[in-house]
């Protein structure tokens, strides 16, 4: 009898000690365009940790900051930075990653840079033709994704033009978009870094050319930020502790990566956590 | 006469049965799905400025469906107008005119036609019909009304040489050797005798090829542009087919309810269409 209640102790242990001992749920809520950076964590996230659910549930960034205070979920995820009164209101933000656009042409284009005020007269249709920008005379087609696309609000969002961006071509997958620019003179489109490849030309913006280290330095401008909201961390449950160091941790970034964002750069003493 | 009791044959009636109703049983849910998911949509934005809306615009809370609607028939007519001739054609040349041998090749390439799935056709269009379209007219980018009506009329093509040719092959014979006897050519034949006493199934064929311009996504996706505008010939053109496939994955509330109510309409479209088709055929 004894030697089976000590096994069955045993057995708890073991299965204790298997749940990492963050067992719990963290409910993460915001941003719909942190969707694919986000679910790559935690699908990452539960192949090391059993026992710990980690929730998603995209309402936007307002939704999420405002859902963290009060209290209705742990993580807040939000792809702009905290205004004034969110902070004063208790909210705190750690940099998760960065969310560059590369900006296509067709490679006979012979334009290599853009200012962000002609990118915008492009995107915008004030300017309609390529010779006003500095290439050859020909119209612009300006090429995009649907909307509701993440890439799209990123974009539209980045260069104040939310719903004013005048479409030739409205596509519905990155592929399509970049198979569009590569087979069009005329064209020029966005798409995630990460997705560039061959057959087209990405365009330097303001004189900076979209590389890793541009994009961690600040110096790209077609670039926002992703942030990982709690309302400070005293309250937070370990899991969710647990979660977001994770998050920023060094295991995490190919998963950043592959979920077509950048990591933030590393400091020497690690990575700050308030921006 | 006492017929004796089969317990295979009636093992098998059931079976036969059952697989009729399965048929039945998801016209009969999809439909029902399709209006109940439908019609709030219309309630909440309200019947005519949903369907004559001139703006598509879910962020700022307007739903008006007046350009996919416009779009859709513009691009179904454009298709039919330039396939329907070569379509029929085509059929009286395999049913009526074409060498047997040279027809044996012919029909084969026209199954092969049909097979191709959509999104070949679209692939091809945007990489080589988009350019031409764009070098042939110079425009700032090809993808438009115009892409959409060629590559439909292609893949409508198929569908109506098909039901033409069969009603074609189905005119008596005897009119025919008639009319020669009289005297008529060949083609005269062809054109006052063949095609008027096929005319219903023609007609068959034309409706189904415009069925088939309506329904198509894919294809269309690829080469119309899609911008929700209101349609010209050479303007980036939003079906209403592709209004649901290009929005339904991200919309939620009020825009996921009138995407449901595009495909709605769409649907009345489509049954009107096979109304239409049932009803030529009975006639004939």
């Amino acid at each position: 009898m004894r030697r089976i209640l000590s096994l069955l102790l045993c057995l708890l242990a073991l299965s204790a000690c298997a749940s990492g001992g963050g067992a719990g749920v963290v409910n993460t809520n915001g941003s719909t365009s942190m969707e694919r950076v986000v679910g790559a964590l935690i699908e990452a996230y539960g192949m090391e940790h059993t026992g710990v659910t980690i929730n998603y549930s995209g309402t936007g960034s307002s939704a999420g900051i405002q859902g963290v205070l009060e209290g209705m979920c742990d993580i807040g995820l939000s792809s702009r930075a905290l205004r004034p009164e969110e902070e004063d209101q208790g909210a705190r933000a750690r940099l998760l990653a960065l969310d560059a656009l590369a900006v296509l042409v067709h490679p006979d284009n012979p334009v290599e840079t853009l200012r962000v005020e002609e990118l915008a007269a492009l995107a915008s249709g004030q300017v309609s033709g390529w010779g006003q920008v500095g290439g050859v005379q020909a119209p612009v087609a300006f090429i995009g994704r649907e909307a509701g696309s993440g890439t799209r609000t990123a974009f539209e969002e980045v260069l104040g033009l939310e719903g004013a961006c005048a479409y030739t071509n409205e596509l519905t997958s990155t592929g399509d978009v970049i198979a569009n620019v590569s087979s069009n003179p005329n064209a020029i489109g966005y798409a995630s870094l990460a997705a560039v490849g061959e057959g087209v030309k990405v365009l330097a913006i303001d004189g900076v050319h979209p590389s890793e280290e541009a994009i961690q330095a600040g110096e790209y401008p077609i670039c926002r930020s992703f942030y990982l909201v709690t309302a400070g961390e005293e309250g937070l449950s370990p899991a969710a502790r647990d979660f977001l160091d994770y998050a920023q941790g060094p295991g995490a970034e190919p998963y950043l990566r592959a979920a077509g964002a950048v990591p933030p750069a590393r400091s020497a003493s690690g990575r700050e956590g308030y921006p | 006469m006492r017929r004796r009791f089969h317990p295979a044959e009636a093992g098998m009636r059931i079976a036969f049965l059952l697989c009729g109703l399965v048929a039945i049983a998801f016209v009969l849910v999809i439909t029902l799905y399709l209006i109940l998911a439908g019609l709030p949509g219309f309630g909440h934005i309200g019947f005519w400025d949903f369907l004559l809306g001139r703006v598509w615009d879910p962020a700022a809370g307007r739903f008006g469906i007046l350009p996919f609607l416009l779009a859709s028939l513009y691009g179904a007519a454009g298709a039919i107008l330039l396939g329907a001739p070569v379509g029929l054609l085509c059929a009286v040349f395999l049913a009526k005119l074409a060498p047997p041998r040279l027809a044996a090749v012919l029909r084969p390439a026209v199954e092969v036609l049909a097979g191709i799935p959509s999104v070949v056709y679209g692939l091809v269009g945007m990489l080589v019909l988009v350019p031409a379209v764009r070098r042939w007219f110079r425009l700032p980018d090809g993808a438009s009304l115009f892409a959409a009506i060629v590559v439909l009329a292609v893949m409508l093509l198929p569908s109506v040489i098909r039901v033409a040719e069969t009603a074609l092959r189905a005119v008596p014979p005897e009119y025919e050797a008639a009319s020669l006897a009289l005297g008529a050519t060949e083609i005269e034949t062809v054109f006052r005798v063949s095609l008027p006493a096929a005319s219903s199934g023609v007609a068959a064929a034309v409706i189904l090829g415009v069925g088939r311009a309506l329904g198509e996504a894919m294809a269309v996706l690829m080469v119309a542009g899609n911008g929700a505008n209101m349609p010209g010939l050479f303007r980036s053109v939003r079906f209403l087919t592709t209004a649901v496939a290009g929005e339904m994955a991200y919309a939620a509330g009020l825009q996921r309810e009138a995407l449901f109510s595009i495909a709605l309409v769409l649907f009345v479209f489509i049954l009107l269409i096979n109304g239409a088709l049932a009803a030529l055929l009975k006639g004939r």
